[in-house]
């Protein structure tokens, strides 16, 4: 089916349009990042094609952001520590839940079922308040802990539905014949259920990661001021400061935290695109 | 050159002309000792340096990088001296995380609170502790009059300690050019009205004005009312105002706003207009005065402001950048200063807390940090020459002679007005998306009821 | 693990009842030094000065292993009750912890702010429903829901279309993996960075001035002069849009292309065969196939523009007329220390939402549940 042909010309054209609108903005960003405060607001990022060499690049804004003292080492540290164990956390957990939505029968099912789909709708800033106060109580905030199961709290809706998407539409008849075999229900998630859903979990995996590591409210609200501690996001805006004066920062901030997300979605495509693609086969 | 400067700022300042003539620095009054203090002297007995050895006191605000480290220097004397511990962490989301810990329940030892209305919010809701007798005896002695006002909260109590201040309504330009045009400084608001359309005629539009700045976008326009009000109403009237007693829709209000906002909307008079104005950060207006030739010439802003000057002229301040008061309206009023400053409040109740708010009333805490510049303090003991520009020495003067200061408005006001309505709603009214009454209404009505 | 119920000896009385005892024992112990062991992990987790990397590791460890070791304890605790018992409660078993969370970190928070939108506001007396008549009268909550409905309609409907085309056409691309992959990164973006990066596109300087924003160097070069992208309502709210779909069209993208290697070949061959041309095949044969994959996109994506917040603070801090209710929410709680109002406006956007989840939950009606 290799013929030439027009329409398959267009096809190509029009797709390398849509890349290259897409890619523009960022690659726009990261071209400015090498840009002194001065430059990027005397000329645009476009200009400096005309004068490579120049002479204007500076490496000035990823040394204040990495080395400047503002703790982004520290910070790139802390955010790996506070993502990793709120992806794996809640994965387990949600599992367990889809595989009982899908293929066990319990009264109530349906209304948990609902319930659990339905905080989807919560905005998470309500939440931030109650749980802060009762973190409190147990003294848990400004630790990693707090914000691993904040995260994990908040992010088990979407990864139980996800599951739940996958996990509900594995083959009847591979349920049946291991009930059959006298599995219990355990035996069937431990052995039968969870590997055939690894797809699925790295997906959930992904969009997990993605969210962790970007977020800055959960972040803010439970790490606190410490430096210590801080994830990225927060000492990116700490940075640029809350009056706003040193947003050229950011151009080289916002790529040192892109680094690590894009590595991870691009090591991990394989099973994203896998992992949905069985959940939503025929709907 | 320097004589003139300094009888500009005097005549000009203050209702009463109370400034010496001569530039010699006010002599030193010795700081208070320490001793015989409230209830919160040291176990050891009243020591002027208590041994504080192994303590620590943790103090939150929001500058950072040079400025943190200069803060950190200047509080050398003190660890020196009691052998405690300060440890500063600043961020500069600091205003909006603060209310997080403080809800969490893991607030800093001291917090360096830039707003009156922060430190009353706090006071109200009991998270703050009150300065015991002696700090406050030591802020009579070595404040001018207002500062303790400005750290007082509704109950009466006084909580807040002013370490290093600002200085307002001050206007810059760049000096060469300036005298290149052979302008005068005006003296009365007609003759700076006079001066913006000599510029006007000259090819440049007057003034540098910007006021982004991400969640505090709107502040400058504030600060312009704030002083066209000082100037209109006294100092007096301002108080009413701020205290909520004189209501946005008043006249009186309402003028002033007009004043600023008919500077403002004109678009001869800004450079890039008011789509410039909203959209660009209050610190990258100010340069465009110093490019060749200059885009616009003014800049009415506080002394903060020349740190976000070019290298270059911060390199060599004195000689090229000029300033003047932000002209009086109103003759028998003329020119009240206008302050703003972190104020250090007390979230714990130890010893060591107590010796840092004290040690922090006196200019010894601030004179590491005058020699390195880029801070005013407002003591009356402390050494003017210490200053590393005669600029800073010259506004340092102006805060410590004056009769009285009054407090940054917005800052003073309750948060919802001054973080809020103050901020939001005047930025409707510049791109023309309300009118002035309805911003004035909706303004006071956010006003809380008592 | 097999029930080897028939494969028993014989026991005498004292061995049985010693094997009882011993039994309830083991299941009395085991829990406890299982909670034990967790209990400590927390606590080390919690207030340990460690190595960060030994803090990580112990919680990567507490996190599956720990977590693993409940469900088999308590899976193991109810294998030990008679049949039916078992199979009422190993449900729970499975479902209790998430659920228990659930409600615990949004089910609790969500009745506390219903309850709190009906007080004032520090929370000190009960008015009713006076904050939502102020916020229904109110005209910067007029404009923010204005601004919803535009991000729902106009970020739901483009994320979704444009996902969808280009899902179709990259497929059909030599470059699909490149595209695909270059779409999709937008989403590994914090908003954050995203903010910084449009602000590189939008960005005016005045007429005479040179540009430093994509759209207004495009404008000069063909001697128009800037345009203020950014202050001009309703346009900004839909330049804000823009970003959203930017990030989101990777999404749908991804998640509809994978749905499409499920339309079996045969049946669009059929169709080829029989005269179709492709652009009805698309629309009659394809799109009705992974209909309820598009459902679910388009569901996902609408709850996203609900909730925005991130982009119109970093764009705009809600200035210009772009606020939307959750910005708004925000400042009534932590900028005005209202809590009742900001509490009112989160029921709202609660409210506003759920219509969307339960049209997304209909689909499952055709599933098992």
């Amino acid at each position: 089916m290799r013929k030439f042909s027009w329409s398959r010309v267009a096809i190509n054209l029009t797709v390398l349009f849509l890349i290259v609108i897409w890619t523009l903005p960022t690659v726009g960003l990261f071209i400015t990042s090498f840009r002194s405060k001065e430059t990027i607001q005397a000329s645009g990022w476009w200009t400096v094609f005309g004068q490579l060499g120049s002479g204007q690049f500076t490496l000035d804004n990823y040394d204040k952001v990495l080395f400047g003292g503002d703790g982004m080492a520290t910070a790139f540290l802390n955010t790996l520590a506070v993502t990793i164990p709120a992806v794996v956390i809640p994965i387990l957990i949600a599992a367990f839940a889809a595989y009982a939505f899908a293929w066990m029968d319990f009264p109530g099912r349906r209304l948990m079922f609902i319930s659990v789909v339905a905080m989807l709708v919560v905005p998470l800033q309500i939440a931030l308040i109650p749980v802060l106060k009762a973190y409190l109580t147990i003294d848990l905030n400004g630790t990693f802990l707090a914000v691993w199961l904040a995260h994990a709290g908040f992010g088990l809706a979407l990864a139980t539905y996800l599951l739940y998407n996958y996990i509900s539409q594995l083959p009847k008849d591979l349920m049946e014949s291991a009930a059959l075999d006298g599995a219990s229900h355990f035996t069937t998630f431990t052995r039968l259920v969870l590997p055939l859903s690894v797809p699925a979990l790295a997906a959930f995996a992904i969009f997990q990661f993605l969210w962790v590591w970007n977020d800055y409210l959960v972040a803010t609200t439970f790490l606190g001021i410490d430096k210590d501690v801080q994830v990225m996001t927060q000492r990116l805006v700490s940075i640029t400061g809350s009056r706003g004066q040193d947003w050229q920062l950011l151009t080289s901030g916002a790529f040192v935290s892109m680094i690590v997300p894009v590595l991870v979605f691009l090591g991990l495509q394989r099973y994203f695109i896998r992992g949905l693609l069985a959940g939503s086969v025929k709907g | 050159m320097k004589h003139r400067l300094f009888a500009s700022l005097c005549a000009g300042v203050f209702v009463v002309a109370a400034c010496s003539s001569s530039s010699t620095p006010t002599p030193a009054t010795p700081a208070p000792t320490s001793g015989g203090g409230g209830s919160m002297a040291p176990t050891e007995g009243a020591s002027a340096t208590p041994d504080l050895s192994g303590k620590t006191v943790t103090v939150g605000g929001a500058f950072v990088d040079v400025e943190a480290d200069r803060f950190n220097e200047a509080m050398k004397p003190f660890e020196d001296a009691t052998g405690a511990k300060v440890e500063y962490s600043g961020d500069k989301s600091f205003e909006q995380n603060l209310n997080v810990q403080v809800q969490a329940g893991n607030p800093p030892d001291v917090a360096l609170l830039p707003q009156p209305g922060g430190m009353k919010n706090y006071a109200s809701q009991g998270k703050l502790y009150p300065l015991p007798a002696d700090i406050v005896a030591n802020i009579d002695a070595n404040y001018a009059p207002g500062w303790k006002e400005s750290g007082t909260a509704d109950d009466g109590k006084v909580y807040g300690v002013f370490h290093r201040v600002n200085l307002k309504g001050l206007v810059f330009y760049p000096k060469v050019y300036w005298d290149s045009k052979g302008y005068t400084a005006p003296t009365t608001w007609d003759e700076m009205q006079t001066l913006m359309s000599q510029m006007v005629s000259d090819g440049t539009p007057p003034w540098c004005i910007g006021i982004e700045s991400g969640a505090a976008t709107g502040w400058p326009f504030t600060d312009w009312v704030e002083e066209v009000m000082l100037r209109t109403v006294g100092p007096d009237g301002y108080d009413a105002w701020v205290a909520g007693k004189t209501p946005f829709t008043d006249p009186t209000v309402k003028t002033a706003f007009q004043d600023v906002l008919d500077i403002w909307t004109n678009p001869d008079d800004v450079f890039g207009g008011i789509n410039y104005i909203v959209q660009t950060n209050f610190g990258d207006a100010p340069p465009n005065a110093f490019t060749d030739p200059p885009k616009c010439v003014l800049t009415n802003q506080g002394n903060f402001i020349t740190t976000f000057f070019p290298d270059s002229v911060q390199a060599d301040l004195d000689n090229q950048v000029g300033v003047f008061p932000l002209p009086a309206i109103d003759s028998s009023i003329g020119t009240p200063g206008e302050v703003g400053g972190d104020q250090a409040v007390a979230f714990a109740d130890r010893p060591e807390v107590w010796a840092f708010l004290k040690y922090l009333t006196t200019s010894q805490s601030g004179e590491s940090w005058q020699k390195a510049g880029g801070a005013l303090f407002p003591y009356k003991d402390q050494d003017l020459s210490l200053y590393s520009s005669k600029l800073d020495a010259a506004f340092a003067k102006t805060l410590v002679d004056a009769p009285a200061v009054r407090f940054d408005g917005s800052d003073a006001m309750p948060a919802v007005v001054g973080q809020g309505t103050f901020w939001k709603e005047p930025i409707k009214v510049l791109t023309g998306s309300e009118d002035l009454d309805t911003a004035l209404k909706n303004i006071q009505a956010s006003w809380p009821s008592q | 693990m097999q029930q080897a119920s028939a494969d028993v000896p014989r026991r005498g009385l004292g061995q049985s009842l010693v094997a009882g005892v011993g039994r309830i024992a083991v299941s009395v112990f085991v829990p406890i030094v299982a909670f034990i062991v967790l209990w400590a992990g927390f606590i080390f987790l919690r207030d340990s000065g460690a190595n960060k990397l030994v803090i990580v590791s112990v919680a990567i460890v507490w996190g599956i292993g720990g977590v693993a070791m409940l469900y088999v304890i308590a899976n193991w605790l109810t294998e030990k009750l008679p049949n039916a018992w078992q199979r009422r409660i190993l449900p729970f078993v499975f479902v209790g912890p998430a659920f228990a969370i659930l409600t615990f970190y949004l089910l609790v928070p969500a009745v506390i702010t219903g309850w709190e939108s009906l007080l004032n506001a520090d929370g000190s007396q009960f008015i009713g429903i006076d904050n939502y008549t102020y916020a229904f009268s109110n005209p910067d909550f007029i404009v923010a829901i204005r601004n919803n409905v535009l991000w729902l309609v106009i970020g739901t409907l483009f994320s979704t279309v444009l996902g969808l085309a280009i899902a179709v056409l990259v497929d059909r691309s030599r470059m699909s993996r490149l595209a695909k992959t270059l779409i999709f990164l937008p989403m590994a973006i914090s908003f954050v960075g995203a903010s910084v990066i449009w602000r590189f596109v939008f960005s005016f300087q005045p007429e005479g001035q040179p540009q430093i924003g994509l759209l207004n160097a495009i404008l000069g070069a063909f001697g128009i002069a800037p345009v203020s992208w950014l202050t001009g309502a309703p346009l900004n709210t839909i330049l804000l849009i823009v970003i959203l779909v930017w990030g989101q069209t990777g999404f749908a993208m991804v998640i509809i292309s994978a749905a499409l290697r499920g339309v079996p070949d045969e049946m669009l061959e059929a169709g080829r065969i029989d005269g179709a041309s492709e652009w009805q095949i698309f629309r009659r044969l394809i799109v009705p196939t992974i209909w309820p994959t598009i459902v679910t996109v388009a569901t996902t994506i609408a709850i996203l523009t609900l909730k925005v917040f991130d982009i119109v603070i970093a764009m705009t801090n809600q200035n210009f007329n772009t606020q939307v209710i959750a910005t708004l929410m925000w400042q009534q709680a932590f900028t005005f220390f209202d809590q009742g109002r900001g509490a009112a406006l989160a029921i709202i956007l609660l409210v506003a939402v759920t219509p969307v989840i339960f049209y997304n939950l209909r689909q499952f009606r055709g599933r098992a549940i």
